[in-house]
């Protein structure tokens, strides 16, 4: 068993900005562990633009959005394992993993779960008809063509609206395939209005909503399929029946959060987004445990996962660096009979602390300490116990506190 | 002439007006400078970055993407996929290495990182 302080399940856009927020809050002591030779994740196949305008301002690829990040990774010196799967993860932290070498187990002071989502299945569609080759998922398809250089088809019907099947229709097309028609079952397109413009428009591929695909035929290879009209109960409509003749059936219908490890480690899933429940911080149930980017929830734009796994990132980080996550105790030291509040967690806005002396006094010096070093101090003429004394604590004198912040009072001549 | 348009520059994709008259086109609808810019362009003379993938001669089954390094008219986007179909080049690649001088008009560098 090996020891980090923040170990980060996935290399993705999520994993590594929540890395790099990590290692800048202060925790350097951070690892990926990625099961893909190398990290990017999804953005590695999605070779399109329109990546990092909100972010980074500028407009990017999916591989350039993703190679800011892994620059940034490679330049703290972020440990990151390759080709290795983490197969378990536990409420006291503990990951096991597995690569070439063999088996890992790491023990952590805090885990974010950064898994991302993968593509619901024709199994999960209940299409009816035979099995044969040429029905992909959309992803699957776009790896295929992206990152390999195979042509998947040359005559393809795509099912489901979504971004992922229109960029798909674009990029066959410009590959040289025809693509007949994409198809929604529901009565709106679930892909922005950008992607139906410049993917399908610019191509002349006609979009049917309210329609689905009923019937895969072919025995080897895909030969065609059938699709029909939905109604309200998206049953489709005896007699809008249409055969298209296809080699090809991408399926782009939908994202399921990767949350097989998260079940695993006892933490609760919100039955809606299919992802952990978490605090404002993305922290889940089980503390020091955190989950960012789409394992958590499905996302429209990279640049949104980035800001997610960054927040979870620090706060991650908060909770291994110790200076701004642990409570601070306060305590009356000499002269001073209490101190209000008797705890302080957050220090962002700093701290007022109310507090009565234990008898009447001439002139005074009131003194702040954390420990041995002095915070603050705040002179009176007299105190009294009848008198309630205010002492504000501005936020750069928390910062660093480890406490208890003891508050005594010293007589002057 | 009026035109109705979805601004595909940003992910806001706001609903654009164009109108044109003698060459001159107003717009509205356009929540900054770059839907304008937009619907100038896309009345006058359409274009679009084109992204696709160029062979890694050197490394098995293995592509790498590319893009134009500014817009191509959008009537010549499948003749840069199909004039980068031919091409190869040998690994290593950096994002950013210029992959041939002029297709349609436009450099085209990768985007990704081959070692
Ligand atoms: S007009 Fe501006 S804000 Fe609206 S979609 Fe275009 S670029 Fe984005």
């Amino acid at each position: 068993m090996t020891n980090h302080d923040i170990v980060v399940v996935g290399g993705g856009p999520a994993g590594m900005a929540a890395a790099v927020a990590a290692y800048d809050a202060g925790c350097t002591d951070v690892v990926i562990l990625e099961r893909e030779p190398s990290i990017g994740g999804i953005l590695m196949q999605c070779i399109h633009n329109g990546f990092g305008l909100h972010k980074l301002g500028q407009e990017l690829t999916g591989p350039e959005y993703a190679a800011v990040y892994a620059k940034e990774v490679a330049k703290r010196g972020i440990k990151v394992y390759t080709e290795t799967t983490v197969t378990k993860v536990t409420e006291e932290k503990e990951i096991t993993a597995q690569n070439r070498e063999g088996i890992l187990k790491i023990k952590a002071k805090a885990v974010i779960l950064a898994m991302g989502c993968r593509e619901r299945s024709r199994g999960a569609l209940n299409i009816c008809g035979s099995r044969p080759a040429g029905v992909y998922s959309a992803g699957t398809a776009q790896k295929l063509v992206n990152c390999f250089g195979y042509q998947v088809g040359k005559k393809a019907v795509i099912l489901g609206s979504g971004d992922i099947g229109l960029i798909m229709a674009r990029r066959m097309s410009l590959e040289g395939a025809k693509v007949e028609a994409v198809c929604e079952v529901m009565p709106y397109s679930g892909g922005l209005t950008r992607n139906i413009v410049q993917c399908l428009e610019d191509f002349g591929i006609p979009l049917y909503l309210s329609t689905t695909v009923v019937r895969i035929h072919g025995e080897k290879r895909l030969e065609g399929v059938t699709i029909a009209q939905v109604d309200e109960k998206r049953q489709p409509v005896e007699g809008t029946q249409r055969y298209i003749p296809c080699d090809t059936l991408l399926l782009s219908v939908g994202l399921i959060p990767e949350n097989e490890l998260t079940r695993l480690a006892g933490i609760p899933i919100d039955p809606i987004t299919n992802g952990a429940i978490v605090d404002e911080n993305c922290q889940t149930a089980v503390p020091g445990i955190f989950a960012c980017g789409n394992v958590l929830q499905v996302h429209d734009l990279v640049d949104y996962v980035s800001e997610e796994a960054e927040r979870a990132g620090r706060a991650a980080a908060c909770l291994t660096t110790d200076t701004q996550s642990i409570a601070l105790e306060t305590k009356a030291g000499y002269g001073v009979r209490y101190v209000i509040p008797q705890v302080i967690r957050s220090r962002e806005a700093g701290a007022e602390l109310f507090l009565r002396v234990t008898a009447p006094f001439g002139k005074v010096r009131f003194v702040v300490t954390d420990g041995e070093k002095v915070l603050h101090t705040a002179k009176r003429l007299k105190a009294a116990p009848g008198e309630m004394e205010k002492l504000t604590l501005k936020p750069e004198m928390l910062k660093a506190a480890t406490g208890p912040i003891t508050v005594s009072l010293e007589v002057m001549a | 002439m009026k035109r109705q348009l979805t601004c595909i520059i940003c992910p806001r994709g706001c609903a654009l007006e164009a109108t044109v008259q003698d060459g001159q086109v107003t717009v509205t609808g356009n929540a900054c400078q770059r839907g304008a810019e937009y619907a100038v362009s896309e009345c006058l003379h359409p274009v679009r970055t084109v992204t696709t993938i160029v062979k890694v001669a050197n490394r098995e089954n293995t592509m790498v993407s590319v893009k134009t390094e500014t817009p191509v008219p959008k009537e010549s986007m499948a003749e840069v996929v199909a004039a980068l179909r031919k091409l190869s080049v040998a690994a290593p690649v950096a994002v950013g290495d210029v992959i041939a001088e002029n297709v349609c008009g436009s450099r085209i560098v990768a985007t990704k990182d081959i070692t």
